[in-house]
């Protein structure tokens, strides 16, 4: 190993190449730790209705007409980004423009519908833990996906100031990264405060 | 600038010139300037170290304040609601802004020593990481000192800190600094673990790492997916306090053993992530002072991740006597007590390693190897209280105070003094007084056993904990008097460390490169190491590159003289994240004011959301944005960008 490692040195990447780097590690790394702070919030909502009285339920039925096609849009975002990183891995440049411009247009309206689903509620963040649940839960949610937004704003003035290319371009990758755990989250976070009920977690 | 996007590192030997190019290219700039911007982990770990150490005062004050109030019954030089803030600021600063930081220092200042790179990882995080702590540090204190501490005790039970029963500000100077704080031990977290994988001299494969590097990787491990815990149950508890909503009242359907257990899923890894680090010093600097290799490196190695995996699924062993279910108990109790087995591992082999060696009495030895009588102490105890119907009888009395000093102090401070002892002459050039480290060792030994020791008796005898102070019925007395006189003795103890530090700083001997005559990469550069560590990137051959001659492997020569130049920007290596084969270039970021600024505007933020003004707390988090917004720019000599714009 030493040997071969100062004899016969191999020509190695100066910085990183596509994904290849430092940063993808870095980024990797935050996706765990906000994962566990999903884990957590979903975990205060099972722990907490696993405990409580009958009747803790507000909502034993959740009308899913928004909210299940609001989470397939931010689903379908994510396709959207991966097909805009590929515009940079190509070479193709107005496609990585349109496809991180619309990531961001569905984004927005994610968080639009969202709004309406709030509004439509009958409770407030202070009715009652499955309130305060459903709201901060939702609003931490809400929050990554500003965070998100920004982040494929900036991505997208890089890209039109073409700072990137095939082999340059880990920052544009880990953005990605970052906007499919977003709506990866989404997807949990949907399932547990509106599908579970139908599965009798809470009745 | 054509910048090529392949290269075959030069290789070479240590030069005048190559040593003078090397500092030009990594020097931090002289000045306010510097000190702001300065991403060198050498500077960073000092000043981690210099600041827990300061805050490890402050929470030795104030306990000093509570032993005078608790000398003798029914004293009134404390009232309660001073008590209160006491133990409770106590607890906070020594767990989460003494304990934990200063092995991040310790960890920061050597690891790229120890793995034989020019830095970290990721500079500039670890810059951030340093300057959260120290602003929610200062945030923390901020409340303490206008009377607004926590008072409800470290872990700071709901409903006791809800806002019916505790309408100050107290609970959410608290509540607030610690979600602060935590994006500290986060981003310091993640940058742990990247560096350990990514960023090790060639050859350094992770059967070579040193047992502190696999201590502080387990831990950071646990703080990246434990943390967020915390972070959440606090603002929980401040959005309870301040917006209204139920989560721990149960008026409103909320569950208040909700806080107990996001609180102590965090807490109990954290208090292995507050020792494994702790363990590795002792792993790695007692075998220096018995002259041979760690007994059982591998099996030490993997006794740390068990114990980390392990410490997992222990939290319940906190919550007792909250009424949960028998079978649920005897999962926890069982699983605390499996943990003694990795415990007793590590234990063992260092016993091993001094009986097998020929040990030289030195102040860092004495530290080293009375730790692991402490360790064993505190772990019987520990031992003891995993047992649900012992704990029954022992929890809220003074002999869980007992075992958590026994294994705080015992297997985090002790190390750490030892530690301060090893690696002082390589951080600045000058041994520590021998002379003054024995009355150092012995003042602190004696003082602290003679404190903590009876404390046991104390806490049998039924002796509540958190309590402003007794009568003489229960014959606590004579018990409490000389744990006072105890923990003043250990005080000056720790006073004299200071001083040593102090003195030897301006006129201690001066160390040269390898003072301890150590087999790690550390010593193999002069004390204190130039700003770049490494002229050429060392080669690893084995374990013990200063040692290969006398260890008597034939053929296994590690190289330090001659190895891959990288001068031609601030760079360093990166290698893969087993074998570690060379794998790429790294080009490392220059001084940066961004993360100073980022805190700054995350300062702005905590305060105006503590003081919910709305408008600081937009201008706050717009500061934290243009601050990410400047340090992610992508910068053509990071290779972050296509050249054609460089």
């Amino acid at each position: 190993m030493v040997e071969a490692a100062l004899s016969k040195p191999e020509n190695l990447p100066v910085g990183p190449i596509g994904r290849h780097g430092v940063g993808w590690w870095g980024i990797s790394t935050l996706i765990v730790s906000e994962a566990a702070l999903f884990g957590y919030l979903l975990f205060a909502y099972f722990y907490t209705g696993a405990t409580a009285p009958a009747g803790w339920l507000l909502e034993p039925a959740p009308r899913l007409t928004l909210a299940l096609p609001n989470t397939i849009l931010l689903l379908l975002s994510s396709v959207v980004a991966w097909w805009a990183e590929q515009g940079i891995v190509k070479r193709r440049r107005p496609q990585a423009l349109i496809g991180f411009g619309v990531a961001f247009l569905m984004g927005a309206g994610f968080i639009a519908v969202q709004w309406l689903e709030w509004r439509s509620k009958t409770f407030s963040l202070g009715t009652s833990s499955y309130a305060s649940l459903y709201f901060v839960t939702g609003g931490v949610h809400i929050a990554h996906v500003l965070v998100g937004l920004v982040i494929l704003i900036v991505i997208f003035g890089w890209t039109a100031l073409d700072f990137f290319s095939p082999r340059r371009r880990l920052v544009v990758s880990a953005a990605v990264l970052y906007w499919y755990f977003i709506t990866i989250a989404s997807v949990l976070v949907f399932s547990t405060y509106y599908l579970t009920p139908y599965l009798g977690f809470g009745q | 600038m054509r910048q090529p996007d392949f290269r075959t590192p030069a290789i070479g030997i240590t030069s005048l010139e190559l040593e003078a190019r090397l500092l030009r290219l990594w020097e931090t700039s002289p000045g306010l300037k510097g000190f702001l911007t300065s991403v060198d982990h050498k500077q960073i770990g000092i000043r981690y170290i210099v600041t827990a150490f300061a805050f490890l005062a402050l929470g030795g004050i104030e306990a000093l304040a509570m032993r005078l109030q608790l000398a003798g019954p029914n004293l009134t030089l404390l009232t309660p609601a001073e008590y209160n803030q006491l133990f409770s600021t106590h607890g906070m600063t020594m767990i989460f802004l003494y304990a934990a930081p200063v092995l991040s220092g310790f960890s920061n200042y050597l690891w790229p020593l120890l793995l034989g790179s020019r830095d970290m990882a990721f500079p500039r995080l670890n810059a951030l990481s340093y300057w959260i702590y120290l602003a929610s540090g200062l945030f923390l204190y901020a409340g303490f000192l206008t009377g607004n501490g926590p008072n409800d005790g470290w872990f700071n039970y709901v409903p006791y800190a809800s806002r019916d029963f505790n309408p100050g500000l107290n609970e959410d100077f608290y509540a607030l600094g610690m979600v602060f704080l935590g994006i500290s031990t986060t981003v310091g977290a993640a940058n742990f673990i990247v560096t350990a994988f990514r960023t090790r001299a060639p050859g350094m494969s992770i059967n070579r790492l040193p047992i502190m590097v696999w201590g502080t990787l387990t831990a950071s491990v646990a703080n990246v997916i434990v943390v967020p815990a915390v972070s959440l149950a606090f603002f929980m508890l401040w959005m309870d306090r301040q917006f209204g909503t139920q989560f721990f009242d149960p008026a409103g359907g909320g569950q208040p053993l909700l806080w107990q257990h996001l609180f102590w899923i965090f807490g109990h890894p954290w208090v292995y992530a507050i020792v494994l680090p702790a363990m590795g010093m002792v792993s790695d600097g007692l075998p220096v002072f018995c002259r041979r290799p760690l007994v059982g490196y591998s099996l030490v190695a993997l006794s740390t991740v068990a114990t980390m995996i392990l410490g997992f699924g222990v939290w319940v062993h906190h919550m007792f006597a909250t009424g949960l279910p028998g079978l649920g108990l005897s999962f926890f109790s069982a699983a605390s007590i499996v943990i003694i087995l990795p415990s007793a591992v590590a234990v063992f082999a260092w016993i091993a390693t001094i009986r097998l060696g020929r040990p030289v009495i030195t102040t860092a030895f004495l530290f080293f190897s009375s730790m692991i009588l402490l360790f064993v102490i505190g772990g019987v105890s520990g031992f003891m209280t995993a047992s649900v119907p012992v704990d029954w009888q022992l929890t809220d009395t003074y002999f869980v105070v007992a075992h958590l000093h026994y294994v705080l102090i015992g297997i985090n401070v002790f190390p750490v003094v030892g530690a301060t002892y090893f690696w002082f002459p390589k951080m600045t050039g000058r041994m520590l007084d021998e002379q003054l480290g024995r009355w150092n060792f012995w003042t602190m030994f004696l003082g602290f056993n003679l404190a903590f020791l009876p404390m046991h008796l104390t806490g049998l005898l039924g002796m509540p904990r958190r309590v402003y102070t007794y009568n003489d019925y229960g014959g606590w007395h004579a018990l409490n008097l000389i744990t006072s006189i105890g923990a003043f003795v250990f005080a000056i103890g720790v006073l004299l460390l200071f001083v040593n530090v102090l003195r030897s700083l301006r006129s201690g001997a001066v160390a040269g490169k390898n003072p301890w005559d150590a087999p790690t990469l550390e010593w193999s550069v002069s004390s204190p190491p130039p700003p770049y560590n490494f002229a050429v990137i060392p080669t690893l051959a084995s374990r013990h590159p200063l040692w290969e001659d006398r260890l008597g492997n034939q053929g296994v020569v590690s190289n330090m003289e001659r190895g891959m130049l990288l001068d031609e920007g601030k760079e360093t290596i990166a290698t893969t994240a087993l074998d570690a084969a060379p794998d790429m270039v790294l080009e490392m970021p220059e001084d940066s004011a961004a993360p100073v600024l980022l805190t700054l505007g995350l300062a702005v933020l905590f305060v105006a959301l503590l003081l919910k003004v709305w408008l600081a707390v937009g201008i706050g988090a717009a500061i934290a944005a243009l601050a990410l917004l400047a340090w992610f720019w992508p910068r053509s000599e990071l290779r972050e960008r296509t050249p054609a714009h460089g």
